[in-house]
């Protein structure tokens, strides 16, 4: 069942999107970054944890996770540090992805050359 | 400079609104559907992937997830160096990019891009091109909403 949720989440995210795109003058930056927004705007009351727990990783592999991952993690520290506990947790859950993605970069930007 | 007759004007017009009235609805269809399908299976893939880990690693659903998006990140950087991965993305458009595939995949084709330029002023520089609005944007509303919330509710 979770993964027909997963499926569906993850595709309607996708859905969303692509009508977006391809229906206005926004390009694909920007509707990431407006994404990311809208994921952090809705871990702000504590709903994506309420999806997330419906459907599992369909609602983790968007890039709305990563705004949800920021705040996640920012308000966690704030819990025990106060306000400046926003600046120091704010990269604890995304930390793995961001390295893991510079990390790779690096070595595939020395390894490989552009194909066209 | 030739100006325009009356015909031309009509068969400019009639020629705009032909294409727009067949061309585009078609592909928006076509395209959102794909998005859809491959978004979902990306979603699909990212659930079969944090079940093994966590059943084969032995570890907590929570720590299998960063498992599952180190794996699809590397996945999509690999893919993309060795080139065939813009192919997918031109095909999937959203349905690729919406997902983290789509982040290491702007970060890892903007290195193999600017590379050439040196180390420092090329791939130094240009590595967060793309990615870098997702991360500046997502940080500082991260930190507003952030700052509401514990203003507001008190944490």
């Amino acid at each position: 069942m979770i993964y027909i949720n997963s499926f569906l989440f993850a595709g309607a995210i996708c859905l969303l999107g692509q009508l977006i795109l391809d229906n206005t003058k926004l390009t694909a930056g920007h509707i990431t970054s407006i994404f990311v927004v809208v994921g952090a705007f809705l871990d702000t009351f504590s709903i994506y944890d309420q999806i997330i727990n419906y459907v599992g990783a369909g609602a983790l592999v968007p890039i709305t996770s990563f705004g949800h991952s920021l705040i996640h993690g920012a308000l966690d520290k704030a819990a025990d540090m106060g306000i400046m506990g926003l600046l120091m947790g704010m990269f604890d859950l995304t930390a793995s992805g961001i390295t893991a993605a510079i990390v790779f970069t690096f070595f595939f930007s020395l390894f490989f050359r552009p194909k066209n | 400079m030739k100006i325009l007759g009356l015909g031309d004007v009509m068969e400019k017009k009639k020629y705009e609104e032909i294409v727009s009235r067949h061309k585009p609805t078609e592909t928006r269809a076509q395209n959102s559907f794909i998005a859809f399908v491959t978004g979902g299976i990306v979603g699909v893939i990212g659930q079969l992937l944090t079940e093994f880990y966590a059943s084969f690693f032995d570890i907590a659903t929570k720590d299998a997830t960063t498992f599952m998006l180190v794996t699809l990140i590397f996945v999509a950087s690999l893919f993309t160096a060795l080139g065939f991965f813009d192919k997918w993305v031109t095909f999937c458009k959203c349905g690729l990019i919406i997902p983290i595939t789509g982040f290491a995949h702007s970060m890892t084709s903007a290195g193999i891009e600017y590379r050439k330029e040196g180390p420092i002023f090329g791939l130094g520089s240009n590595i967060f091109k793309l990615a870098g609005s997702v991360i500046l944007y997502g940080v500082v509303s991260a930190w507003f909403f952030g700052l509401l919330r514990l203003i507001i509710m008190g944490g």
